[in-house]
């Protein structure tokens, strides 16, 4: 009995609390416990084979109203109202509905105003909040760990598991803190914060962990700059990623159609507010990362680890001390068709994409909205904004946002994963060069031989504008030198060059 | 999963080692949407040879696969089983096996039994001098008999005794369904729920 109070009252971390409570079965010597479900989230990639497996051994999906669905991997951008060209997309979508209507899961289809990627659609139907369990067949599902739940992407035989038992086997993880303190300088944002953890820790330095991000910068980021920062997180290697809930979570959730109202919300928050981790709880890991200097972050390489600020030059191979780095090194110059030494902000690209479960909420539309409007995109870049959900395209419509980007000269289109990882026809040809506000730069991610160098949402835009790769603040240098990049400015100067 | 004790069918020698999945079932077949149906992408890119065994007489109706050294290496992907059930496998036999097949073979009811590498060569001999010849597999003593003889295999204890109860890992978490009603009883309800509000 004393035991169980002194273990009761040992501090924990925000990660155990949230674990311990949805204990269903302890495990003993050593065997995974038993770990209830909140949410599952679903996709049309990875669930076909599960629900098939339910169908074989003739189970029911236990909790449907635990289940939810959307298209979004292989969705095309542009006519939404047609048939999907590709057969193997048509199919995996088909085959979604299909297992969607036999099973009873709410799906949101293509054309549908709550359709679009998985990650953006829990948090902005109030369905992702703090203290609960989120899993989907999909990596990234560690984005709703912002809210201080526990969510992490798994296999398909656990999909299936999930769908037949609303529980995982699992053993615990290991707990990491990253904490990140001081301010952000203006141009700076949570997509730089992550890039810089992982060229810290590396893409291998969060294996086992789940990492849980504090510090004064990190509690000073909206809910959709922590999303970025816990959707990343899969990208060092961790399990995922955590940010403890306080107001600025509440305010995000609160009067969203599945947040909890009345007596619920009182008792949610009261519950809520309890999850911070507590005092002199202890992590089996901790990295410092001071935010005050930091700048916007550029990768040059094919792993989202090998990056640099975007005011160094491409690395040096031959400096690098770790053989194995060294050798990655070059083989992703060559890939990449960098040249050592080149000062990152003279690389011109051939596309920009502003979308993807990492940056292409409402937020980071109007952040790069607000660095183009007015002005005149590089002529030989193209430029793609696929807002995340079809909720955030009309909101975005609704404040004017997809005519600032069309004046500029970008395409606007319809929701989904798109060119972050192209199922879809939205690809870069081989060669291609691509600055983009997704999470994964491998090999042929956005395209065959397809070049990427992931960004923020503002170095996206003003790389957009000067057509090589650069930041907010290349802008305000231009300025200062006269140059405005003005769109008007252009159009006078036609103007008077046709008289 | 169907409950494996003994098990008894035709044996077919596959007298190859390092054997891994992209062998058993190459990258193309993964686009499909099924858990089943992938018969036809076992062995794919050898099934085109008549002469290969499986395409001989008496190895069709195969549900034995003797296999060389180093059998299931490679990939993680699941679709290795299924391709290997979904033909009609049961049971694999080889000396070594890929970590993650030998998982995955748990979840689905194939049984990855380790012979030792000398008895896998008795073994294709006996079949050699009885092409179709059934072997007969006890999973509750370990052993492979074929004709006159018997060999021994090794199973770790918690994958045999899943396996003769006819336990995937749903059907364990599923025993303990009580105490995930009882979770559930419990389950604040400020909690999510996905069903469409009004
Ligand atoms: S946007 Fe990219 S990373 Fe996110 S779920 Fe879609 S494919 Fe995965």
């Amino acid at each position: 009995m004393t035991e169980q109070i002194a273990v009761d009252v040992r501090p924990r971390t925000l990660a155990e609390k949230v674990w311990d409570d949805h204990v269903v079965v302890r495990g003993e010597d050593g065997n995974p416990d038993l770990i209830y479900i909140d949410l599952h989230l679903v996709h049309e990639v990875t669930s076909p084979q599960a629900f098939d497996g339910l169908r074989l051994a003739g189970r029911p999906l236990r909790r449907v109203d635990l289940t939810i669905a959307t298209e979004d991997h292989n969705t095309p951008t542009l006519n939404i109202d047609r048939q999907i060209a590709d057969p193997t997309s048509r199919i995996q979508i088909e085959t979604l509905r299909t297992n969607a209507a036999e099973f009873g899961v709410r799906l949101h289809s293509l054309g549908d105003k709550e359709q679009g990627i998985v990650h953006v659609v829990g948090p902005q139907l109030g369905l992702t909040m703090p203290g609960i369990t989120v899993v989907c067949g999909d990596s990234h599902t560690s984005t709703h760990g912002a809210f201080g739940a526990m969510a992490f992407g798994i296999g398909t035989s656990e999909v299936e598991h999930v769908m037949a038992t609303q529980t995982l086997p699992l053993k615990p993880f290991k707990t990491m803190a990253i904490r990140v303190e001081g301010e952000l300088r203006p141009g700076v944002t949570a997509k730089d914060i992550i890039l810089a953890v992982i060229a810290k820790i590396g893409t291998g330095g969060g294996q086992g962990y789940v990492l849980e991000f504090c510090g004064s910068a990190i509690r000073s980021l909206s809910m959709e700059g922590r999303m970025t920062i816990c959707n990343m997180s899969i990208e060092a290697g961790a399990r995922a990623g955590m940010v403890a809930p306080d107001e600025v979570t509440f305010e995000y959730v609160r009067g969203r159609d599945h947040a909890p109202t009345g007596a619920d919300w009182d008792e949610a928050v009261a519950y809520w507010k309890t999850l911070p981790t507590d005092e002199g709880a202890v992590f089996d890991a901790e990295v410092f990362l001071d935010a005050t200097d930091l700048e916007p972050f550029v990768t040059w390489g094919t792993n989202p680890g090998q990056g640099v600020l975007l005011s160094e030059p491409v690395p040096h191979p031959a400096e690098m001390s770790d053989p194995n780095e060294r050798a990655a090194a070059e083989r992703a110059l060559e890939y990449m068709g960098l040249i050592a030494g080149t000062p990152m902000k003279d690389i011109p690209v051939d596309t920009v994409f502003l979308g993807s479960c990492t940056n292409s909420r409402i937020e980071d539309l109007r952040a790069a909205a607000e660095v183009v409007r007015g002005k005149k995109k590089a002529d030989n870049v193209r430029m793609l904004v696929v807002p995340g959900s079809a909720r955030v395209r009309l909101e975005a419509e609704a404040e004017g946002l997809d005519q600032i980007f069309q004046d500029f000269g970008a395409e606007w289109r319809f929701a989904g994963c798109s060119m972050c990882l192209g199922m879809n026809p939205d690809q870069l040809a081989p060669g291609e060069r691509c600055a983009s506000t997704s999470n994964r730069n491998f090999e042929g991610r956005q395209g065959k031989g397809g070049r990427t160098h992931l960004v923020s949402p503002l170095v996206a835009a003003a790389t957009a504008i000067r057509g090589t790769l650069s930041s907010p603040w290349d802008l305000q240098n231009d300025a200062s030198q006269g140059i405005t990049h003005d769109a008007q400015d252009t159009s006078t100067a036609e103007r008077e060059a046709a008289l | 999963m169907e409950k494996f004790t003994t098990f008894t069918g035709i044996a077919a020698p596959l007298e190859r080692s390092n054997v891994d999945t992209d062998q058993i079932i190459p990258a193309v077949y993964l686009k499909r949407v099924t858990k089943t149906g992938f018969e036809d992408a076992l062995f794919a890119g050898w099934r085109q040879d008549p002469e290969f065994v499986l395409n001989r007489a008496p190895f069709q109706g195969a549900s034995v696969l003797v296999a060389g050294p180093d059998f299931g290496t490679g990939s993680s992907r699941e679709h290795a089983v299924w391709a290997l059930r979904d033909f009609g496998f049961r049971a694999v036999l080889s000396s070594r096996f890929g970590d993650i097949f030998r998982g995955n073979s748990s979840k689905q009811g194939l049984l990855a039994a380790q012979v030792e590498e000398a008895d896998i060569a008795k073994v294709w001999a006996a079949i050699e001098a009885n092409p179709g010849v059934e072997v007969t597999i006890n999973l509750e003593e370990r052993s492979v008999r074929v004709s006159d003889l018997t060999v021994g295999f090794s199973i770790d204890d918690y994958t045999r005794w899943r396996l003769m109860e006819g336990l995937d890992d749903i059907a364990l978490t599923l025993r303990n369904e009580h105490k995930i009603t009882e979770f559930e009883a419990r389950r604040q309800s400020w909690r999510p729920q996905t069903l469409p509000v009004k």
